[in-house]
Parts: structure tokens; C-alpha cells; sequence
């Protein structure tokens, strides 16, 4: 039976549009062959979370669109556009 | 008394109040960087206790006192918190040869919400390779509101800025900046010093303001500003990682620092503040 392992690429994107531009980006490697850490790049993976999609990934969590809580409306805080992809790799 | 020559000026604090750091490469001479690192590998230097006075620290032969008490780095301090501030806590942070990772991407302390600030200085006393690390800073993040480790997830983001430098090189940071070691990729230890300082007054035009009138700008067209080198320009540039949305919310957050810093309520940035402060109350008297 074949053994998978999970690869995870989150994007963080200038808007709620999947096709909008990649602003950050951070990746784990369930099969070991990469290992991924704070500041290893300094080019995005892709351009686009859509461009993400056309080279396999599969999106798994879009970010839910929630309204600022009163008084913060002009608080700036997390990544709000924070996109969730996977990738299964066979393990030979 | 810290000659006017040393203090910042109006657009070096506007770009602090933007990007949340300000650098000076080989600013400490070579002299006081070979007695640091003499001092680093001989088991580190002496702390104080939090709240000391900083002129009541590190006296003489201090290498770190010689280089905190530069005229230029007087300057600097006394420019963004005043004279003689608190010493809060300094540390020695050695990244070792050949890391497996990095450190995760955090803010210092706890989740602070002052528009009062403490500054830190880091102090590069070798150069500072790409392979080496060095400390990487996201630029413009100073105030996200978020508390220490909970960014860690965030590994990269466009615009970030790894500290390649040569040695005696200074970086001045806001105390919330988003910011991590990189790792330390050759088979040498890489050394920073850091130390907090917190302002003991009011933190009102402490620079050199001599050219805070003609930086200022005048009331220009909406989204004109950017291809200016005025203080509205300075503070109206986005840094590459932000949001649509909320790198409009940044400009804001830059707007009411720079109110505070200079007492100026009127102060605007494409009328940003202006438009929602906008609520007429005279009624139209009808004929």
C-alpha cells in the first residue's frame, strides 16, 4: 500500500482573491527532503496563490472574511489573507 | 549637552516612524568592535538591574561604554527617547556555526500598545556575510499588534530585510518590530548586542527639528506623494509585504505616531485622517 507524506505551503496574499499577489510565504516538508526555516528566501514561491494551484497544489483553508471588532477597526495585527495549500508526495 | 550636529533630523525620524528601524553601517570604530569581541568571547559583560539609569552603566574600560557613549550614538538615543534613559535589559545573542534553523519570527517582550516607544539598539561588532545570517527585520511591522512568538509561522515575507553588514555597524529599532536571527550558515559564531532603552520624557520633538517645517510638506493631491522626499512621502511609502487594505491602515498608524512626536494634531498623509475627522455639526440655515 502506498505510504504519502503531507507537503504544506501557506501564502499570504494582498487581498481575499486567491489571484491576488503573494506578500509572504512559509513551507513544511512532511517527507523530509526540505527543510524550510525563517528567512531562507527572498523571492516568493509564485506570484499568485493561483499560480500555486497550476503547479499542483491543492488549496485546503481559506481564510474567513470576519469584520473588525468595534474600536479596532484601525488596529493592524496578523496576515489576514492567510491561504492554506497541500501537496501529498508518494513515498517510495 | 548633545551637540545639534549628532541629532537626527526630521526625515531620518520620519523614516523611523515609518519602517520602525534606522541603520548606520560602520559607524563604531574597528578599536572598540576587536575589544567587544574580546569581551564576548572572554564570557560576556556585566548587566544592571532593569530601570538603572543608562549613564550609570558600563563605566570605563567598557568597550560597550565607549561605544554607547559615541557622540553619534548619543545622538541617536537622545533623538528618539531623550537624555540619559533607562537601561532595561541588554543580552549578547551568539548564533552558532552551522544552525539547523533559524530563530522563529517574533517581537520583543510582550504585546505592547504605548504610542510611547523604547527603542533597541543591536550592535554588529564583525561583519556580517549573507551565509552568516545576520538579524532579518520585516521592515513597517512595528505596529501589528501581536505578542511575541505568535508569528512564528510567518517565515519569509517580500521586502524583508536580512542585516548583511560590515563590522561596527548599527541597526535602531522600535521595540515592536517583527524580526528573528537568521541562520548561522559558516563554521564561525556570529555575535550581536542588543540594549533597551526606555524614554524618561515625553517624546516631543527630541531631534533636530530645524528642518521640520520645510520637510513637512505641504497639503498636496491624494496619492501624490509618493515620488517626494518630504515627511508625508516618507510616510506615505508601503513596504512590499503589505496587505491592500491594511497598508492603508499603516499610513494611518505612521500618521498618529507623528502627531505624537511633534504635538502636530493637523498633520495629515492623503488627507487620510483628515476625511473621517470631517463631521460638521452647523446646520444649514435655510432662507
Amino acid at each position: 500500500m502506498a505510504q504519502f507524506r503531507q507537503k504544506v505551503l501557506v501564502l499570504y496574499l494582498a487581498n481575499s482573491a486567491l489571484d491576488s499577489a503573494v506578500k509572504g510565504w512559509t513551507m513544511y516538508d512532511g517527507t523530509g527532503q526540505e527543510a524550510h526555516t525563517t528567512g531562507d528566501s527572498a523571492e516568493p514561491p509564485y506570484p499568485t496563490g493561483v499560480d500555486a494551484l497550476k503547479d499542483g497544489w491543492r488549496v485546503i483553508q481559506f481564510p474567513q472574511l470576519i469584520p473588525p471588532y468595534p474600536g479596532l477597526e484601525y488596529t493592524t495585527s496578523f496576515q489576514k489573507y492567510e491561504f492554506v495549500f497541500e501537496k501529498l508526495e508518494e513515498m517510495s | 549637552m548633545i551637540e545639534k550636529q549628532y541629532l537626527l533630523n526630521s526625515r531620518q525620524v520620519a523614516e523611523f516612524v515609518a519602517r520602525g528601524f534606522l541603520r548606520f553601517d560602520e559607524l563604531v570604530p574597528d578599536e572598540i568592535n576587536q575589544a567587544a569581541m574580546t569581551a564576548f568571547d572572554a564570557g560576556g559583560i556585566q548587566s544592571y538591574p532593569a530601570g538603572t539609569p543608562l549613564s550609570q552603566c558600563y563605566p570605563e574600560p567598557s568597550p560597550i561604554g565607549r561605544m554607547l557613549r559615541m557622540p553619534e550614538i548619543q545622538g541617536i538615543i537622545h533623538s528618539l527617547v531623550g537624555p540619559d534613559p533607562l537601561f532595561d535589559h541588554h543580552a549578547i545573542h551568539v548564533r552558532q556555526p552551522n544552525e539547523g534553523k533559524a530563530q522563529g519570527m517574533h517581537g520583543d517582550s510582550i504585546i505592547d500598545t504605548r504610542m510611547h516607544f523604547d527603542i533597541q539598539i543591536m550592535y554588529f561588532p564583525h561583519d556580517v556575510p549573507l551565509e552568516m545570517g545576520g538579524t532579518l527585520l520585516v521592515p513597517g511591522s512595528q505596529y501589528r499588534r501581536i505578542n511575541e512568538m505568535d508569528i512564528a509561522r510567518y517565515q519569509n515575507f517580500v521586502g524583508q530585510i536580512p542585516m548583511v553588514c560590515k563590522a561596527g555597524s548599527i541597526l535602531v529599532l522600535h521595540h515592536g518590530i517583527w524580526h528573528c536571527g537568521r541562520q548561522n550558515q559558516t563554521d564561525r559564531k556570529r555575535y550581536m548586542y542588543k540594549i533597551r532603552l526606555n524614554p524618561r520624557v515625553r517624546q516631543y520633538r527630541l531631534w533636530n527639528t530645524d528642518d521640520l517645517d520645510e520637510a513637512k510638506g505641504e497639503s498636496q493631491p491624494i496619492f501624490a506623494g509618493e515620488k517626494r522626499s518630504d515627511i508625508q512621502a516618507i510616510l506615505a511609502q508601503r513596504e512590499p509585504w503589505f496587505e491592500d487594505g491594511e497598508g492603508r491602515l499603516e499610513i494611518v498608524n505612521r500618521i498618529k505616531q507623528w502627531r505624537f512626536l511633534t504635538g502636530d494634531d493637523n498633520f495629515d498623509v492623503h488627507y487620510w485622517l483628515t476625511r473621517l475627522e470631517n463631521m460638521p455639526e452647523n446646520r444649514l440655515e435655510m432662507a
